[in-house]
């Protein structure tokens, strides 16, 4: 069995009638590192509180390694590590008091030695006895990160684990992650960096409006979505489109000095090598030029665009 | 049995009892003391004795009581309702721990404090007045009785409570005149007629008179009827938690 987690049929409406979640259905492979992205509202921390056990849902069905999150919501939750979006914690524990509280929480026996490697992974072994609401924001990301790996769990779960971090703690945060990966951890992050996602992620699932729209590995889909751009840096100014050139799908900068073609690039003829016939044919010339594929971002919303 | 789990609430609790130890054990004990030079010594010096209790004594049993149902109350109710507030119990929600395991370790950490608390008062009051406890078995059965089953009822409190002000608003609107009024500082003999049977619906006469049973050997009602009292406001409380955690009311919603 490869998939560690897998979600079957999972809805939530909550009390207030407000279907969050519709019919979800979505397996995390062991060892990847997942991204689900969708817009605020779009349902990613319900489906995530779900699967951890804070939120319970309407129907379906949800295992981890194999252990049902109800019947067997020891097993499951014990693999489990969760780093919320808020920074919620206890502010008059100390950072030691409230790690090993953690690891004590999830049933785990004393071990000072490993909470110690994981605080000074983190950066927090200076810190050890500050109380956490002396610490900055970032610290505070920190202790959460700390908490949630305390109990050596085997999937981590990081909620918008970005959001308002500075750049230091982002990319200790991404290496970190793949360190985590490097043994073995499964790792869901969700997003709306989609930086994020692009930088890190193995597939990607996106999420939009209680439904999963869509699950692929990122290379897939940068390439079956991915579109290609190329601009170019007039050396004289053009007032409008030439007319030799209406066929192509161009767009011309306001100040008229450049020219962009958007193409796919998945496609047998491009179209790259004829637009640059033609140019010269309209005696277009251009100084530079550059290409570049469209980002994760770019797909995102075009991808959410296509919704009805 | 999560036991480390249960171990590890218990214990962070303890730590904040001590860490608040101003808030959670000297200002009780201030106000005992200043109960006693009120009622004991100011007003009690003109009231004798009552059922042949020096009056500054026949007030202890309440006193203790007074403090155990409020302290009881704010600790559990306290204890669910700030990580409730502040979010952090995303991480006990998220824990492989059962509910039981849940209301042990909380419950167990208020009961624990209330009880080191009564004891204190008593202690306190044993400066102020000479007591004597004729039955310490049940003296001791009625502190923990009452402790555990009121720092259930503010479990439930804390569970429900949406607001600082909702979870102020029980202990002081209902358990503070109910206490005032159960005989804490009175026989409900002492009362006039129908007020004597208005009386007897007030859960806290039960508790009290029990309990004051336990050191004099004096009561207002039987102690069978107060012990029973007490263990069905036990159960009462054990049925609205085992609702609580079967709907996940207010907690995994």
């Amino acid at each position: 069995m490869s998939s560690i987690i897998s979600i079957s049929g999972v809805t939530k409406t909550y009390a207030t009638g407000f279907k969050a979640l519709k019919e979800i259905n979505l397996d995390i492979e062991r060892g990847e590192i997942f991204a689900l992205l969708g817009p605020n509202g779009a349902g990613k921390t319900t489906l995530i509180s779900i699967v951890c056990g804070i939120v319970n849902r309407s129907s379906g069905s949800v295992s981890v390694d194999g252990h049902d999150i109800g019947r067997d919501y020891r097993a499951a939750r014990s693999l489990i590590g969760l780093v919320p979006q808020e920074l919620t914690i206890d502010a008059f524990e100390t950072v030691w008091a409230t790690v090993n509280y953690s690891r004590g929480l999830f049933g785990k026996a004393p071990n000072h030695a490993f909470v110690e490697k994981v605080l000074r992974d983190l950066s927090l072994w200076d810190k050890k006895d500050s109380k956490a609401i002396t610490l900055s924001g970032g610290m505070k990301r920190r202790l959460m990160i700390a908490k949630a790996l305390s109990h050596e769990p085997r999937v981590l779960f990081l909620d918008e684990p970005t959001a308002g971090v500075d750049v230091e703690l982002r990319q200790d945060m991404w290496a970190m992650v793949r360190r985590l990966r490097e043994d073995g951890v499964t790792i869901i992050l969700t997003t709306h960096y989609i930086e994020e996602a692009e930088a890190m992620a193995d597939r990607v699932g996106v999420i939009n409006k209680g439904e999963i729209i869509l699950v692929e590995g990122k290379a897939e889909l940068m390439r079956k979505l991915g579109r290609k751009q190329m601009t170019m840096e007039l050396r004289a100014p053009l007032a409008a489109i030439p007319d030799g050139l209406s066929r192509y799908a161009l767009e011309l900068s306001g100040d008229g000095n450049q020219l962009t073609y958007t193409y796919d690039n998945q496609s047998d003829r491009p179209g790259v090598a004829s637009l640059i016939r033609d140019l010269e044919a309209a005696g277009v010339q251009f100084r530079d030029l550059d290409t570049k594929n469209s980002s994760l971002e770019e797909i995102f919303v075009s991808l959410l665009r296509q919704e009805p | 049995m999560n036991l480390r789990a249960v171990w590890a609430i218990y214990r962070a609790e303890m730590a904040r009892a001590f860490r608040t130890v101003l808030q959670s054990i000297i200002s009780p004990v201030i106000s005992t003391s200043l109960y006693f030079v009120v009622f004991g010594s100011a007003i009690g010096s003109r009231i004798t004795e009552i059922d042949g209790i020096p009056y500054g004594a026949f007030i202890v049993p309440g006193l203790m009581m007074l403090s155990l149902l409020t302290q009881s109350i704010s600790n559990a109710s306290f204890a669910i309702y700030f990580p409730k507030f502040v979010g952090s119990i995303y991480e006990l929600l998220s824990a492989p721990v059962s509910y039981l395991e849940i209301i042990i370790a909380y419950v167990g950490g208020a009961a624990t404090k209330s009880i080191m608390l009564g004891l204190i008062i008593l202690g306190t009051a044993a400066l102020f007045v000479p007591l004597r406890i004729e039955h310490p078995f049940w003296m001791i059965a009625f502190l923990v009785l009452t402790a555990v089953t009121f720092s259930l009822f503010g479990f439930i409190i804390g569970i429900w409570a949406k607001t600082f002000e909702q979870l102020q608003l029980v202990p002081l609107l209902i358990v503070t005149p109910l206490t005032f009024l159960g005989g804490s500082f009175y026989s409900i003999h002492m009362l006039p007629g129908i007020w004597k049977t208005i009386t007897l619906f007030n859960p806290v006469v039960y508790l009290i008179s029990g309990f004051r049973w336990s050191f004099y050997g004096k009561a207002d009602v039987s102690v069978g009827v107060s012990l029973g009292m007490t263990l069905v406001f036990l159960a009462i409380c054990i049925a609205i938690v085992a609702w609580i955690f079967k709907t996940g009311y207010r907690l995994r919603n």
